[in-house]
């Protein structure tokens, strides 16, 4: 399962290690259109206060539901969007305030990978021509120079060399995959951004695809800042995870140490919602679901921006917004920002919220509102009726609560 | 094997696809893999159109008419501003009905009429298809910048192109082609800056969506320049609907050319022009001399009729699910 880490010598003896990619509070608010004359102008806070440091040759994997601000972050730590605030240091240099024409030399340093195979190749263009997009931008090679160092790209990334001349629709989802991949390893790069690469695939052409990735990162000594949803995937490629939520991260650690001990609640009811394939250990997990949706990113809670959702909200974590720092003893690698971090083997079922009703989220079914006392307590979140998928590995298909696979 | 690569073009890698077609010997073993490009597939598609094929006929015999029009002149024996005064006038000076010396009559001047309407396809031709690469032109550049750099720059342009359309047409480009005297190239250039609205306008919003594509921000994340963005990642997917678009304006071209000439404010006389024939025309069809309204009406019926006709058979060509070009 993880053989295909390849953890770098220099960066294991120490936990600073050889740091290529400093975040440093981050914040990416888009400016949403205002409805109405003379109301505040509102903001999506997409990326709220993230810093993270991605070490040379390491993967570095984001994870959270859909709508967390994980793309958001990719794409403002390769400058597709400006930053509101914050620093970004790669290798050295300061790039948060950089021009986009004083940003292109170094865009052959950091390069991306797109979810969507479909729609990050251009339909209109052959595929030699965007494979040969780096070299042409660049200046770099041209003509037939420019064709060899095409083919051999295609050759490289596991496509049919002879295929140059065919455009993105003749190829399928996998090879488009390939070819995204490929278009970013032309002038191998130091940081590759790979934004939910596989999220769009089949699992067969999934595991190809990232085993390809990871062969690569072998090879070429790449950093990877690998974006998805699917915790399994994660879970196979990343030697540090993080987790965010709402725009925040939530949690960071070792891969390993993340998928062990969850400090966060929500990266508990994340990784109870995995999958196990042993059906007699699945039927006695608890799958911890979590009710309501995501809130908006418009107005974010306060305090804890998890506390809605979470089966150990306490008042604090209304009023206090909690720091990303090591819990219960934990070492300086594993980061979680929570007053009340989940301790080894603890449950999340066996909790209830400390809070009061007017700050939890109601169910959609509105089978908690039939449970809440007179006294405006909440029943807790053990009250779902079951709809809920126990199925993909996947967030933010999880809308009830469910115990332990209905067995 | 002397094959260049046109990496840059969508359309364009016509060397591998003739060097594939002329059986040039391909490298060891190998057989080139051609993918067919979105216009061979619309122009497979065009090939099996009768209606296209009729259409392109109609106009590729007007085109010929028009580039031999001083051979055809010469060959019949009369020129085109040559008025014959004896056997081109009625008695009461009027035009002659159609007869063996003048197939279609002649005009109020004594001219022969056939010589003048195939001068005239000159004119309205090249003023239609000029025009229109003017209003294109200017419609991709505008629409390109102002549909991908946004900000001030498509404020300024969507402005004025709002402005522009808020004016009548007909009203602003007599306007100006009164101020500025009437010549043939100011025809061109009346008719084909006053028409970049449309085309710029399809342009920007279609620039708009696909600007949010993820190959887009592939192309920014490589580094590319807003330029490069908008003429080879963008145009490429724009180019179908303008060159519908295009095949649409030659033909409004060429009515628009007619009614500034049939106002007076047109190709100046002596030039034969199709609209100021039907003009002078008008004043004579009362009386009897229905051969000189009627032949230079159908030419110009029968040239944009063919036009659009195939200007609706691009369109399905390059577009078969139908729909999503007026947007």
């Amino acid at each position: 399962m993880n053989d295909v880490k390849t953890v770098p010598a220099q960066a294991a003896d120490t936990t600073e290690g050889d740091v290529l990619l400093r975040v440093e509070n981050l914040v990416k608010y888009f400016p949403v259109k205002s409805s109405g004359f003379l109301k505040p102008r509102e903001f999506v806070h997409a990326v709220e206060d993230v810093s993270l440091a991605v070490r040379r040759g390491e993967t570095y994997g984001i994870v959270g539901e859909s709508g967390c601000g994980k793309s958001t972050l990719g794409r403002s730590i390769a400058r597709l969007h400006d930053i509101t605030s914050g620093r970004i240091v790669f290798d050295g240099q300061d790039i948060s305030k950089l021009s986009q024409r004083r940003m292109r030399p170094l865009r052959r340093e950091i390069q991306m990978i797109f979810q969507d195979p479909i729609g990050s190749l251009n339909p209109r263009r052959r595929v030699g021509s965007i494979i040969g997009d780096p070299f042409a931008i660049h200046h770099t090679a041209s003509g037939t120079e420019r064709r060899r160092r095409v083919q051999e790209l295609m050759e490289r990334v596991g496509l049919n060399p002879e295929h140059y001349n065919r455009f993105p629709a003749e190829f399928s989802g996998g090879q488009r995959q390939r070819i995204g991949v490929a278009r970013a390893l032309a002038f191998q790069p130091k940081l590759i951004i790979c934004d939910e690469p596989v999220s769009a695939l089949d699992v067969s052409i999934q595991a190809q695809v990232v085993n390809l990735l990871a062969d690569l990162q072998a090879e070429f000594g790449l950093t990877y800042i690998f974006i998805a949803h699917d915790l399994s995937v994660v879970r196979h490629v990343s030697n540090t995870v993080g987790v965010m939520y709402l725009g925040k991260l939530t949690e960071t650690a070792p891969a390993d140490t993340l998928f062990t001990v969850p400090r966060h609640p929500y990266t508990g009811a994340l990784l109870s919602a995995v999958p196990l394939p042993d059906p007699d250990q699945s039927a006695q997990r608890k799958q911890i679901v979590l009710v309501g949706d995501v809130p908006s990113p418009i107005a974010p809670p306060s305090g804890c921006r998890f506390h809605p959702r979470c089966p150990k909200a306490a008042p604090v974590c209304v009023t206090d917004d909690p720091v990303l720092e090591p819990q219960l003893g934990d070492g300086p690698d594993h980061l979680a920002a929570c007053h009340l971090p989940m301790a080894e083997g603890e449950s999340l079922a066996d909790f209830k919220p400390t809070i009061g009703a007017e700050e939890r989220v109601i169910e959609p079914e509105g089978v908690l509102a039939e449970d809440v006392l007179p006294g405006g307590k909440p029943a807790g979140g053990d009250a779902g009726t079951g709809s809920a998928s126990p199925g993909s590995g996947s967030i933010g298909a999880v809308p009830t609560t469910r115990e332990g696979g209905q067995a | 094997m002397s094959m260049i690569p046109d990496i840059t073009g969508g359309a364009g890698d016509t060397a591998a696809e003739l060097a594939v077609e002329a059986g040039e010997p391909v490298p060891v073993g190998r057989k080139i893999i051609q993918g067919r490009s979105p216009f061979q597939l619309a122009w497979e598609r065009l090939r099996t159109d009768k209606a296209a094929i009729v259409s392109m006929a109609v106009i590729a015999a007007i085109v010929i008419m028009a580039l031999m029009a001083p051979l055809i002149a010469a060959w019949i024996g009369h020129g085109p501003n040559q008025q014959f005064i004896d056997i081109g006038e009625n008695a009461n000076g009027g035009p002659v009905a159609p007869n063996g010396t003048f197939w279609l009559g002649t005009d109020s001047s004594g001219r022969d009429l056939f010589v003048r309407i195939v001068y005239g396809a000159r004119v309205s031709l090249s003023v239609g298809v000029l025009a229109t690469l003017i209003s294109i032109a200017l419609g991709v550049v505008f629409g390109l910048a102002a549909g991908y750099l946004g900000g001030i720059v498509d404020v300024v342009i969507a402005r004025v192109i709002d402005i522009m359309l808020a004016i009548p047409f007909l009203v602003l480009a007599i306007s100006i082609a009164t101020i500025l005297h009437p010549s043939f190239w100011l025809v061109i250039f009346v008719v084909g800056i006053l028409s970049f609205t449309y085309p710029a306008r399809i342009v920007r919003g279609q620039v708009i969506s696909l600007k949010e594509k993820e190959y887009i921000q592939a192309a920014r994340a490589l580094g590319a320049g807003p330029f490069r963005i908008m003429f080879i990642d963008l145009l490429p997917n724009v180019i179908a609907q303008v060159i519908v678009y295009g095949s649409l304006l030659i033909p409004a071209s060429i009515v628009l050319e007619a009614t500034l000439s049939f106002l007076g404010v047109g190709i100046p006389p002596p030039t034969a022009d199709w609209g100021q024939m039907i003009s002078d025309a008008s004043g004579y069809y009362q009386y009897g001399y229905w051969w000189y309204l009627l032949f230079p009406s159908l030419a110009l019926l029968i040239t944009t009729l063919a036009f659009n006709i195939l200007g609706d058979s691009v369109r399905d060509a390059l577009d078969p699910r139908g729909g999503g070009l007026y947007v």
